[in-house]
Parts: structure tokens; sequence; C-alpha cells
């Protein structure tokens, strides 16, 4: 299963300029507490960890847990210090991996 | 004094009881804060600066909008560090956790999230002075979550 995504960065920007970031992936984010058509619990399978780096800087980072709804969907800012590249990672309980780049132009 | 008398004095009684404790119980919440000082260890937090936006009647508690801003200049030497947001009537009541810092520019994020109960949701955000705030928003959920099968 690949876990599409869609993520959301201004192609350009200010500098100082604080831009919002927008993610959406695909991911059932399992409870644990759901049963499948034959009554058993489907084992608990989230995103637990997405982070961002914009030039290699971690500059956000989610921890999250059954309590997120299905199809994640996230929205944060960042500051626009230079031009770059953004780089997301997530990783769910299973282990399955997901990343993402965009770049950025910021003038002035 | 005849029976159904007696049990409607009774009733009455108990309804009038009933605000009260409610009330008493609001104020002293041991489950919240025991989850504050596992999340804090063991410091203060402080209401206020945290504002937590959410539908007051959501008709779907699968998918609750909900955006947490902070109110923080998010600077080198003032900023949020960490946002964790609650919900604890849920299964698992920590249902997030997010990472800021002064790259961040704005204290804010929105996201989803699933309600198993009509309550309350918090947030609490350490500050990098070390001190922690929080905030709250009452949410009506008409169809809750891990209710399916």
């Amino acid at each position: 299963m690949s876990m599409l995504a869609r993520i959301q960065v201004p192609a350009q920007a200010r500098r100082g300029d604080i831009i919002p970031i927008r993610i959406a992936i695909q991911h059932p984010m399992e409870t644990g507490y759901r049963p499948d058509n034959f009554g058993r619990r489907i084992t608990k399978n989230v995103i637990n960890t997405l982070t961002c780096r914009y030039n290699g800087v971690e500059v956000f980072r989610a921890e999250m847990g059954s309590g997120v709804s299905a199809n994640p969907q996230l929205q944060f800012y960042v500051r626009a210090d230079s031009s770059g590249e953004f780089v997301f990672d997530w990783v769910d309980d299973s282990g399955e991996r997901g990343s993402e780049r965009a770049a950025l132009a910021v003038s002035g | 004094m005849s029976a159904d008398r007696r049990r409607f004095l009774i009733s009455c009684s108990a309804m009038a009881v009933a605000p009260i404790w409610t009330v008493a119980h609001a104020q002293h919440n041991p489950q919240r804060e025991a989850l504050l000082r596992e999340i804090t260890g063991g410091v203060e937090v402080r209401i206020g600066r945290v504002v937590v936006d959410t539908p007051p009647l959501a008709d779907n508690g699968h998918s609750v909008p909900l955006r947490v801003v902070v109110d923080s200049p998010m600077t080198a030497t003032d900023h949020v560090r960490r946002i964790t947001v609650l919900a604890e009537r849920n299964p698992r009541p920590v249902v997030a956790s997010y990472r800021l810092g002064p790259h961040s520019g704005r204290a804010e994020i929105t996201t989803r999230i699933r309600l198993a109960d009509i309550q309350d949701v918090v947030a609490v955000a350490e500050l990098s002075d070390g001190n922690w705030w929080m905030g709250s928003a009452h949410v009506i959920v008409t169809e809750l979550a891990c209710l399916e099968g």
C-alpha cells in the first residue's frame, strides 16, 4: 500500500513571510478498536510521526495517535528565511514510510 | 403521604442535587489532573494563552475540525515548544503532540480529530520559558467515533 499525499507549500514567498503548509495523507489511521467483517479487531496502525525539515533543519514534528481522523490533514506555519527545500517524512505503526518534497523560492 | 407524592418529592430533590454534583465534578477532575501531570512532569498548568477552536456541535465524531492557537511572539527567546491535544473521554486520551519552534513564526495548528464522546477538548502548550498553559473547548458530538461494530 502506498501512501498518497498532497502537500501544499507556496511556490514563492518574501523573506520573513509566515507561510502556511498543508498536508493531507491517505491513510486509514486504524484505531485498533474497529472489528473487521469477521468480528476480529483490526490492529492499530496510525501514522505516528511526521516531520518537516526546511533546508535540513527540523521545523515541525507531529506525534499522532488514534485520536487523529482517518486521512489525516494538518496545517501549520513556517517563517520563510531563504530559498530551499522542504522535506516531509512520515512513518506508520507497521513501519511503512512516506516522503514528499517541495521547493520554496524566497525573494527580498 | 401517598406513595406517588413521596416518589415525586424524592425525584425533585434528586434533580435539585444533580447539577451541584456536576459542577463540583467539573472543578475537581482527577483524571485530567493525572493526565496533565504525566505530560508536564508535574509542572503546574495555567489556564489561558491557548485557544481551542472547534465547532460547538459536531455531527460526525470521526472527523471534528480542530484549530489550536497559542498567544506567543514565536521568537528565538520566546516561543512555543510543544502543543499537546487531549480528549479525556477517548479510549486513548492523548490525541497528538506537535513540536514547534521559532521557525514556525506562528503558533497555530489545524487538523481533524476523532471524538468518542461529548467532552472538553483540551490543548496544553509548553513555552520556551518552561511554563505550561492550557485552553479547552466543549464539543457536543451527535455521531460518536469508535462505536461502529
